[in-house]
């Protein structure tokens, strides 16, 4: 285990093992561990260790907020807020990021060999929530002797997990900021998510889950899986806007199915890279996580239970096109939050970007998150 | 002018309205702006203050300030407030604005102990007197919409407000007329004279 602050450029691997005298109880019932969790830390904890944030990454994301992933090499994946200077400021936050339980990036998910079998999990790996995730992250947490996070930040499913923090945990998070967020998932959203697991399990080379021991990788399906999902992390204007109707590299129709149109073309691409990184397990099990998320279930039928009582101020943001996470789910939150009296603050960016607009330059979300950020240091006593 | 030093800083209205709370209270400023009120109350009162705001460059610009604004509006939201949550709810010059005023008069003194409401009189003798000249809708310098454009939906006049008060069951704590420049005047046919009407309300008996 090494919790030196780093620089953002040294991509150490970092990871932890927990759970081997206290196994996870996972929601499913099975107790789990022990459990590696691949992490990454940016900055330094100060001397009353106050100062810690905790990123909490997107479906398909990973623990490489700021530095360049390992496989593709390309910058993290909210490196234009976390850094030295940055909104997350890493001179002044100890910023975490973990690979979620279930991922494929270092911390323990189907991918993975289980140590009963000797046999990679595959689908016999047990199926997790929300809420295993976030009992994986607050043991890290309590391992990097923090007893309260500054923050819980984290966008989409990312959001989900500072939603579920903030009902499992209240003492532990004094600022939470759910993105592009839904405190349940919506019927649409496990539909789209179904589609892809089904696009998955079609493919051959899945061989029922045990393709690892096949020796294959069921590329097709998952790279199907990508591009469906794609489309509902963009928007109609946005695709509009980048593409339109344009053809790809030729004059007129092939009178075939090549990828004539631009559009076609972005949306291979989008599937072909993303295998390279990402295990097909790991994303059936990753969206069901998401498919099972229902906070108010969770907490008698009534949103507002899950958030009695909390002393967390909270900043929820979301975006005008996100249709996949619209404002109304946002709202939602909000109100559950109001009906508690709260902490709550709640903007609505205009933004044609779609879903994944909390992954890019949006200035109004910045200078959001950036106020709201100061303003919660403040409280906090962590002085600039 | 009767402002208080500690106000001065503050627009004359909103230093009116920042006399009225009592330190160390809570307030929601509903139609809270850039959040300028409440970081004066928060500052200068040790008030625990929220906002709720229609615009993103409002609640933008407020989130930023370190304050805790949500982005809605008097309408739908108030609904969703606890009973007895706050103090003071304020609705500074927004009544007029509302879809249903009434129900949002009473969500505010459902949610707050004491409501802070100030609105334009459309009883001011220069609006009679435009509408009486002219015939038309008025356009003056503090409402400067034309009748299809204005967001400005339920206009009424002071006494018109008092009225609905009454037929509430609303208490009025304070009352204080405003001219056109935000001044102080005396309550003697403040109806006819007043621009601005400001009112401390509290849940009638």
């Amino acid at each position: 285990m090494n919790t030196s602050p780093e620089s953002p450029q040294s991509a150490q691997v970092q990871s932890l093992e927990i759970g081997g005298d206290r196994p996870i109880r996972l929601d499913c019932g099975v107790e789990l561990g022990p459990v590696t969790v691949a992490y990454r830390t940016y900055g330094s904890l100060n001397a009353n260790r106050s100062n810690a944030v905790l990123v909490c990454h997107a479906l398909t994301g990973d623990q490489y907020v700021a530095d360049p992933h390992p496989i593709t090499g390309k910058p993290g994946w909210w490196h234009e807020i976390v850094g030295p200077g940055k909104i997350l400021d890493t001179g002044r936050y100890f910023v975490i990021c973990s690979n979620v339980l279930g991922g494929c990036m270092g911390t323990t998910g189907p991918s993975d060999v289980n140590p009963e079998t000797g046999q990679p999990w595959g689908t016999s790996f047990p199926v997790i929530t929300i809420g295993d995730m976030v009992q994986v992250q607050a043991r890290l947490v309590e391992a990097l002797g923090i007893d309260q996070l500054f923050c819980v930040v984290g966008g989409s499913m990312g959001g989900m997990q500072v939603l579920e923090w903030c009902a499992t945990y209240p003492d532990k998070v004094f600022s939470a900021v759910p993105i592009a967020a839904a405190a349940k998932h919506s019927a649409q959203n496990i539909a789209f998510h179904e589609v892809g697991r089904q696009a998955i399990a079609a493919d051959p080379d899945w061989c029922g889950g045990a393709y690892q021991v096949q020796g294959k990788t069921p590329d097709r399906g998952l790279a199907v899986a990508r591009m469906a999902a794609h489309i509902t992390y963009l928007s109609e204007p946005a695709l509009h806007q980048k593409f339109g109707r344009n053809l790809q590299e030729r004059k007129g129709f092939s009178y075939g199915f090549d990828a004539d149109f631009q559009v076609e073309s972005y949306l291979r691409h989008q599937g072909t890279v993303f295998v390279e990184r990402f295990d097909a397990n790991s994303y059936l099990y990753i969206t069901r996580a998401m498919d099972y998320f229902d906070l108010a279930a969770e907490n008698g039928g009534a949103l507002a239970n899950a958030f009695k009582g909390t002393k967390t101020r909270f900043c929820v943001i979301s975006f005008s096109s996100d249709w996949l996470f619209p404002t109304s789910e946002s709202r939602t939150i909000v109100r559950a939050l109001n009906a508690v009296a709260a902490n709550v603050s709640f903007v609505e960016v205009q933004s044609d970007k779609g879903h994944d607009a909390f992954l890019l330059d949006e200035p109004q979300f910045h200078a959001t998150l950036k106020g709201f950020l100061q303003g919660a240091a403040d409280h906090r006593g962590l002085g600039k | 002018m009767i402002v208080s030093s500690s106000s001065m800083a503050l627009r004359v209205d909103l230093g009116l309205i920042a006399d009225m709370v009592k330190p160390g209270s809570r307030v929601l400023d509903v139609g809270c702006g850039d959040g300028v009120l409440l970081e004066w109350l928060g500052r200068h009162k040790q008030v625990d203050g929220r906002g709720i705001e229609l615009s993103m460059d409002g609640v933008s610009a407020a989130v930023s300030r370190g304050l805790s604004v949500v982005q809605g509006d008097a309408d739908t939201d108030l609904s969703y407030y606890p009973d007895d949550s706050f103090d003071y709810v304020i609705l500074s010059q927004t009544l007029q604005a509302t879809r249903d005023p009434r129900s949002v008069l009473a969500n505010m003194l459902r949610i707050g102990k004491f409501a802070i409401v100030s609105f334009p009189n459309f009883g001011n003798w220069r609006i009679r007197l435009s509408l009486l000249l002219n015939g038309r809708m008025p356009v003056t310098g503090s409402l400067p919409f034309q009748w299809y454009e204005t967001p400005n939906i339920h206009f009424c006049t002071i006494r018109d407000f008092l009225v609905l008060c009454q037929d509430m069951d609303i208490g009025i704590e304070r009352s204080i007329a405003l001219n056109g420049r935000g001044e102080v005047l005396t309550n003697f046919r403040s109806n006819l004279l007043a621009a601005q009407g400001l009112f401390l309300l509290s849940r009638g008996a």
